[in-house]
């Protein structure tokens, strides 16, 4: 098919790459630490949370929603299924569970959403408290410690000389991608994100979509957790908190449009690369963490300026 | 010949190019000091262009604009406001929450001694003088949501005449207007005519053109083809050039409707806006409504296709009782609808031509939630051809077609369907003559098939040109029935207006 709109996508996000690569230029000048093969696989095992998560993210926003209980749902998912492990049932199992567990209370958002119609903003902020307060309840506040051996592969697995976590969020974004720039289930989100009467009038289960692209988004936040939790041997009810920042961060530095029916999971991958660059450099430079997020927060403003700056040359 | 000092405007060999289209091919565009220039073309000529052109919108790629025989840089819209050029949209551009008066005076708010504060007073007082101007009684202080379209588009014009402006651009003004707002609106124009401003006006109705213009200028893919005195030229010879060709008879009418009955409504009631509507499709029939615009017809389209519940009565297809709870179900049923906001309510604006018209069959074209691109490229490539849509390509995003061409995108949208009855709500609005001749003639065909056809429209000879029979529908209720051989444009303004006939 789009021969056309891929060269128009990458044009948009010209700009985003520019910005990439001048920061990756600027901090291997200052640390000659940062361009080396471990520093960049684990640059690659950092982003691999937040860029799962982040996938979920962006189709949430392709609808004009947002998902603020993404850091709760993995808390919550994150402890339960380190319990399911303590008590000893099989490590698939525990993982099915837990990523089911995920996916419904997604579900719920989008139900919230769609059949209460109260605004994602809204129904997910309460999702957020209310996820994370089951954590907190569930485990009385105590970290679950010591997994099982066969499950803490999930987080720090090698396969060859990469990690494991880096090869599933590679396939996350890969079906991501098939998902929605392939199939007609995306060609669906991104009409309703466009134009939610017309996608009504022309006969696309709208709210179908709607719960669906919350589902998911639960779903991969439980993954991540599980990847979180392997690689710690350890799940505490605060885990995750705040994360939802870094994944909204990332698909709007990714050219997603708050507004909906417009952005892409690449974009959204330069984004999670972006900002785990920053986390990176700033810590290689020995970055006072006072200044880190001040830096953080600046380095996201040009890289969108100079985004918005190509978007309108386009 | 006019002396080139009597041009309050003139544009100099103005080129536009878009990415894969011409749309201002070298044009020259001069108009006098208090005339009306009307401005004709078909869908995707470069009507819009032109005027975008002239109202620091469009930035040109070459030429020259003239003002008052002074050159001048018109660089934002900004700037033309301040030279006295304002335009009034082909899609109106109020802010719906703001009030009348806030919509009048937006970022030129009269404000007190410090700026920062605006003087709400004077700005309702000014606003007041303003809409009086127009003989328009409303209070500045109501939202513009809560107006119909038609006061909308005098408070454009109001905002217009607030500015002081010397040429005000209209485009297609009267595309959502009854002809009793059209009336109102062309008394205005004559008025401000009268106090020396030139207005430009675009418009797809030549009758219009031709009573109320002093000129007009022919485009045509992007060149100028002609400008005349209106007295000098006929409608055949602008319609000829236009559309570069004769254009065969409007309404094509070869179908006769079938036998079988494919829909029908009994008893419908909905609260105050529909009562107790009845009445039958056949296959192959084109039913025409008409009525006023707020008569409900709309309304009634709404609650076959699932959008609006209604209180009671029955809806049978093809003899089944059926119950239709959302616009899927409709479609499922074998319903199509067209919207008449095709912004709103159709489009998806930021996606292409091809996602536009595809996005009701994706699922058929699709194994396992993969949709055939190449197979759906074909379709679209097929539709484009078949109804002369504009575009460089599949892959164009539908915000840069014209509004003809959106239109005709949505039409093949519903058309991939193969639906047993189609609803149409206004399908001609804001489309040009030769592509109105192509939807008659597409309408016809579908009848031909078999397809039952339910065309809303307020345009009268449209409606008494292509149906095989008419409702009128005056405040919910129907108040007249016609056939093919009763109709006349009278009996159904007598029925719309007053509710029905005096047998006298
Ligand atoms: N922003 C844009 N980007 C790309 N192409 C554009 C853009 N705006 C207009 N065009 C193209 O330029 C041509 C002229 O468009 P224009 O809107 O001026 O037509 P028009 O004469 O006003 O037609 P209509 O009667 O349908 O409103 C069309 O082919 C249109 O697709
Ligand atoms: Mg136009």
């Amino acid at each position: 098919m789009k021969k056309s709109e891929k060269i128009n996508g990458y044009g948009e996000r010209f700009g985003l790459i520019i910005a990439f690569f001048i920061m990756i230029i600027t901090i291997s000048f200052l640390s000659d630490r940062f361009l080396t093969l471990p520093n960049i696989l684990n640059i690659l095992r950092q982003s691999s949370i937040n860029g799962i998560i982040a996938v979920g993210m962006t189709m949430v926003i392709l609808t004009a929603g947002i998902d603020l209980s993404v850091g709760s749902i993995l808390g919550l998912t994150a402890v339960i299924t380190a319990d399911l492990l303590h008590s000893g049932i099989p490590v698939f199992l525990a993982i099915l569970l837990g990523l089911l567990l995920g996916f419904c209370i997604g579900f719920v958002n989008g139900l919230l959403i769609t059949k209460f119609k109260i605004p994602p903003f809204i129904a997910t902020l309460g999702m957020m408290t209310l996820a994370r307060g089951l954590a907190f309840t569930y485990t009385q506040g105590k970290p679950i410690t010591g997994l099982n051996e066969s499950f803490r592969v999930i987080g720090t697995g090698m396969i060859g000389s990469i990690p494991l976590p880096v090869i599933i969020a590679a396939l996350v974004f890969f079906l991501g991608y098939l998902f929605l720039k392939r199939s007609r289930h995306g060609e669906n989100i991104y009409a309703l994100g466009n134009n939610e009467t017309a996608a009504e009038f022309s006969g696309i289960p709208v709210k179908r979509y709607i719960s669906l692209v919350y589902a998911l988004s639960g779903f991969l936040s439980a993954l991540a957790g599980m990847i979180l939790i392997g690689r710690l041997d350890s799940a505490q009810p605060i885990i995750g908190q705040g994360y939802e920042f870094d994944a909204i961060a990332a698909v709007v530095v990714g050219g997603t449009s708050f507004t909906g029916g417009h952005g892409s999971v690449w974009g959204t991958l330069i984004g999670v690369l972006i900002i785990a660059v920053i986390n990176n450099g700033l810590n290689l430079l020995d970055v006072s963490s006072f200044y880190e997020q001040v830096v953080k927060g600046v380095v996201i403003a040009i890289a969108l300026l100079l985004h918005r700056l190509a978007q309108k040359k386009n | 010949m006019i002396e080139q000092n009597n041009f309050i405007l003139s544009m100099e060999n103005i080129i536009k190019i878009f990415p894969g289209v011409t749309a201002l091919d070298d044009v020259t565009f001069r108009a006098e000091f208090g005339e009306i220039h009307a401005l004709v073309g078909e869908n995707g000529a470069g009507k819009s262009t032109l005027m975008k052109v002239l109202a620091g919108i469009n930035s040109p790629d070459s030429g020259s604009i003239n003002l008052d025989s002074e050159i001048v840089e018109i660089g934002s819209p900004g700037k033309a406001q301040s030279l006295g050029i304002s335009m009034i949209h082909q899609e109106l551009a109020l802010i719906p929450y703001l009030t009348v008066g806030q919509n009048i005076y937006l970022g030129r708010e009269p404000h007190r001694k410090i700026k920062t504060f605006i003087d709400w007073k004077k700005l309702y007082k000014q606003a007041k003088v303003q809409l009086s101007r127009l003989d328009m009684d409303i209070d500045p202080k109501t939202l513009v949501v809560n107006i119909p379209i038609a006061q909308q588009q005098m408070v454009e014009v109001a905002k217009a005449l607030s500015i002081n402006a010397k040429i005000i651009v209209m485009d297609e003004p009267t595309s959502a207007l009854t002809d009793k707002e059209t009336k109102i609106l062309f008394r205005v124009m004559r008025h401000l005519k009268d106090q020396g401003i030139t207005i430009l006006y675009i418009s797809h109705r030549l009758e219009e053109i031709f009573e109320i213009a002093d000129r007009v200028t022919v485009l045509r893919d992007g060149f100028h083809i002609s400008t005349s005195i209106i007295s000098d030229i006929s409608s055949d010879d602008i319609v000829k050039m236009m559309v570069g060709r004769e254009l065969g008879d409007l309404y094509p009418k070869k179908n006769v409707p079938q036998n079988e009955c494919v829909l029908e409504v009994k008893g419908l009631s909905s609260g105050k806006l529909l009562n107790n509507i009845s009445f039958h499709l056949n296959k192959g029939e084109v039913l025409g409504i008409s009525g006023l615009i707020g008569a409900g017809r709309t309304e009634l389209a709404r609650a076959l296709f699932g959008i609006d519940t209604f209180d009671h009565g029955e809806i049978f297809i093809n003899g089944d009782s059926v119950r239709i709870r959302s616009p899927r179900e409709a479609i499922s049923m074998g319903l199509g609808f067209l919207t008449e906001d095709r912004k709103e309510q159709g489009l998806f604006l930021g996606m292409s031509v091809r996602e536009n018209i595809t996005i009701s069959v994706l699922k058929e074209f699709s194994s396992f939630g993969f949709p055939f691109f190449s197979k759906l490229k074909t379709l679209t490539e097929k539709f484009i051809k078949q109804m002369n849509i504009r575009t460089p390509n599949i892959h164009q995003k539908v915000k840069n077609l014209s509004g003809g061409n959106q239109q005709k995108v949505l039409i093949a949208r519903w058309l991939n369907l193969n639906p047993r009855v189609l609803i149409l709500d206004e399908p001609t609005r804001g489309i040009d003559v030769g592509a109105k001749a192509e939807i008659y003639t597409l309408i016809d065909r579908l009848a031909g098939d078999g397809v039952g056809i339910i065309m809303i429209s307020s345009e009268l000879p449209e409606i008494i040109g292509i149906s095989d029979r008419v409702i009128v529908i005056r405040e919910g209720s129907i108040t007249g029935e016609f056939s093919r051989e009763e109709l006349s444009q009278d009996k159904i303004m007598q029925c719309a207006a007053t509710g029905g006939i005096d047998e006298s």
